[in-house]
């Protein structure tokens, strides 16, 4: 197993930069999330860091070895496919086996690893189907099977479940993050889903347009994003952005919003007048009449034990998340707090937060 | 009345389909079935008229097709012993006897070395080719595939004056490796395009997969391209048998002895000894015998492969 390190990796197709000057690490035995829009370059840099594509420039080290620019073959990997590539014109047994023909391993070492690995994943029955009659479920299985059977340094998997149903795509990640607990490998693991990030990973990286916004544990991400985008594609409903102008300097804890000072975390650092977003989770709004800020009711969605109330105030729309007892008049105008250990504040030109007590920790460059 | 169907074809309509495909076939097969049953008649009831449909088969035309014969005086015939094998019998049956086999048994062996010649290393540069066209940064690719299909924009026989002067002075005239090498050239590009279409619908996935299990990109090429090409292989080998086997022009003009092909053998038979239609109707069935035993144990890959990759699975 291994530790992978990324360090100011870069890709260009031609004119096109698809991945900028990206850099994170990926510890030892981590379950590693790459989570981001479509085209923001998720594929690209997992394509790299397996050796089938050459990054333009920048360094990756799998394990202490330098192998940017070394075949893939030599960087024991193994590498899941949103589309499985299983191998068409074998079997089952043989789709599995042949990783490790490739080592020259003798038959019956191949066969005693090969019935190992079909009885972790459950796979015994299938074994000398073809693969072509297979459900995805199956499909999923034999290919992650290939990708175990010869214990390579880590795993790289691209939408593992894209490929399946949603009902069977809650069952097979945790599947896999059962199978990933057990074995301890090192998994970079592709998604655009930031449900089944936030669920499944040790530590995520998102990346928007080729650049890498955040990096870090789910909590720390979802609780302090480090950008506009972030928490914006981070959480369901998105954070709530208050748009307002002001300048702030280092030691304040108070921001004037629509002219009612809401508290913040302490700021750590001088900005210049200009616009800014004031960040905050649905969860973290409480509708009180003792608020000085208001909103008024426009809408409310019933999920449950909780709802969503959408409002409108002077500086935005913006969302609520309460508990499905409280009362919500349409239209009627109430007052609104927000948890001020929890707020964000941004930079609406650059796009990223305020340092502040709170997300000191977190942010780093 | 049944039900109206949108997938399922009225019975009028599958009557109607099936009969413009019959009628079509018996237009197509009609010369064929004649040239079949000529090669069986004798010689007079080849130019009977009105032409025979019910005969007496006979042997004599491949006899023909196979010997030379001379004419012998009627006293030396009857002064000779009893002929021994039933080809003997027939040949003295016309005045006739047996004086040494044709050429044709050479001829067609030469069709057959440079016909399966052609094909074999058509396809073998082919497939190279139209993997690297696929998979790789060539330079130039565009301008590159098109020269390739430019060189089928010309009938081939336009060049014709030129390669025999080439030939000429290379050594290359009337040798096998020189109809190989021309019917390759002329072949290649039709290769390399149908063979490009087919690997283009190959997932790249499948050979990164091997790439990352340990193989080098060859072997990927060889365990996992190739089997997938399968059907696109043998198919572009068809078309390439086809052109090979059957083409007479350049044939005729390059090749005149050691590798003649059968194509332009075939006519000379009906000079030797009068218009001899039964042995030119043996020499052709026995010449269409390979391209379509060839075709025959392709026919698998053949049927899903004449789509050119269209539909895959
Ligand atoms: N071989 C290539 N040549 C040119 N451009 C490419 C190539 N591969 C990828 N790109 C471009 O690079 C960008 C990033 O692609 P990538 O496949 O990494 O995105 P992704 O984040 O995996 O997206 P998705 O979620 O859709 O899979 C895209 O705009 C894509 O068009
Ligand atoms: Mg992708």
């Amino acid at each position: 197993m291994a530790e992978i390190i990324i360090r100011n990796l870069r890709k260009e197709f031609g004119a096109f930069t698809a991945v900028q000057d990206s850099s994170f690490t990926i510890g030892d035995g981590e379950f590693f999330m790459l989570l981001g829009p479509s085209g923001c370059g998720k594929t690209t840099t997992l394509r790299m860091i397996a050796g089938l594509e050459l990054p333009t420039a920048g360094e990756i080290f799998i394990d202490g070895e330098e192998v940017s620019q070394k075949p893939a073959s030599q960087r024991d990997i193994a590498f899941v496919f949103q589309m499985f590539a299983l191998y068409p014109h074998m079997n089952v047994r043989r789709n599995i086996s042949y990783p490790l023909v490739s080592q020259g391993l003798p038959p019956a070492q191949v066969k005693t690893k090969v019935a190992e690995v079909a009885r972790i994943l459950g796979i015994e029955s299938i074994l000398d189907k073809p693969v072509g009659g297979l459900s995805g479920g199956d499909r999923q299985r034999v290919a992650l099977g290939r990708a175990i059977v010869r214990d390579p340094k880590a795993f790289m998997m691209d939408e593992p479940l894209g490929a399946l149903d949603a009902e069977f795509r809650e069952h097979m990640s945790e599947e896999l993050r059962a199978l990933h607990d057990r074995m301890g490998a090192t998994t970079v693991y592709v998604t655009h889903d930031q449900l089944e990030a936030m669920q499944m990973g040790d530590k995520i990286v998102v990346m928007n347009h080729g650049v890498v916004e955040q990096f870090g544990v789910p909590q720390d991400i979802y609780d302090h994003p480090a950008t506009l985008f972030v928490a914006d594609f981070i959480g369901s409903p998105s954070m709530n952005f208050l748009r307002y102008d002001g300048a702030v300097r280092a030691g304040d804890t108070t921001v004037s919003l629509g002219g009612v000072t809401m508290r913040t975390p302490e700021i750590q650092a001088d900005a210049a007048p200009g616009p800014r977003v004031f960040g905050v989770r649905p969860e973290h709004v409480r509708l009180t009449d003792s608020g000085a800020y208001r909103g008024k009711i426009e809408a409310s969605e019933y999920l449950g034990t909780t709802q969503i109330i959408t409002l409108s105030s002077s500086c935005g729309s913006l969302k609520a998340r309460v508990p499905s007892g409280q009362v919500a008049k349409l239209g009627e105008v109430v007052g609104l707090e927000f948890n001020p250990a929890t707020i964000s504040i941004f930079d609406e030109i650059t796009g990223r937060a305020l340092r502040s007590a709170a997300n000191a920790r977190v942010l780093h460059g | 009345m049944s039900a109206y169907s949108i997938t399922e074809p009225t019975l009028r309509a599958k009557w109607v389909a099936g009969s413009i495909v019959v009628l079509y076939a018996l237009i197509t097969l009609l010369p064929l079935v004649w040239i079949v049953l000529t090669g069986f008649k004798t010689p007079p009831d080849s130019i009977s008229y009105p032409p025979k449909v019910i005969f007496s088969p006979s042997m004599e035309g491949y006899v023909n097709l196979f010997t030379t014969r001379s004419r012998i005086a009627a006293d030396d015939l009857a002064a000779l012993p009893p002929p021994e094998t039933w080809y003997d019998q027939i040949v003295r049956d016309r005045d006739m006897v047996i004086v040494g086999p044709s050429k044709f048994g050479e001829r067609f062996l030469n069709s057959v070395i440079i016909g399966f010649g052609s094909t074999a290393l058509s396809i073998i540069l082919g497939t190279l080719a139209a993997y690297a066209f696929s998979r790789f940064r060539v330079p130039l690719k565009d301008d590159l595939l098109f020269f390739i299909l430019s060189t089928r924009m010309m009938p081939p026989i336009a060049v014709a004056i030129p390669i025999f002067l080439m030939y000429r002075s290379l050594g290359l005239s009337d040798t096998h490796l020189g109809m190989i090498l021309l019917y390759t050239g002329v072949n290649i590009s039709l290769a390399v395009w149908l063979l490009k279409g087919f690997i283009d619908e190959i997932p790249r996935e499948y050979e990164e997969a091997a790439l990352i299990d340990g193989y080098t990109r060859f072997q990927a090429f060889r365990k996992v391209v190739l089997p997938q090409a399968a059907t696109g292989i043998a198919s572009t080998a068809i078309f390439c048998l086809i052109f090979a086997w059957n083409e007479y022009a350049f044939a005729v003009l390059l090749t005149s002895g050691t590798a003649q092909t059968a194509p332009p053998f075939i006519p000379t038979i009906i000079g030797v000894g009068g218009q001899d239609w039964p042995a030119v109707g043996a020499g052709v069935t026995l010449f269409l015998l390979p391209v379509m035993i060839f075709t025959i144990l392709l026919r698998k890959h053949l049927l899903r492969g004449i789509t050119f990759g269209a539909v895959r699975k």
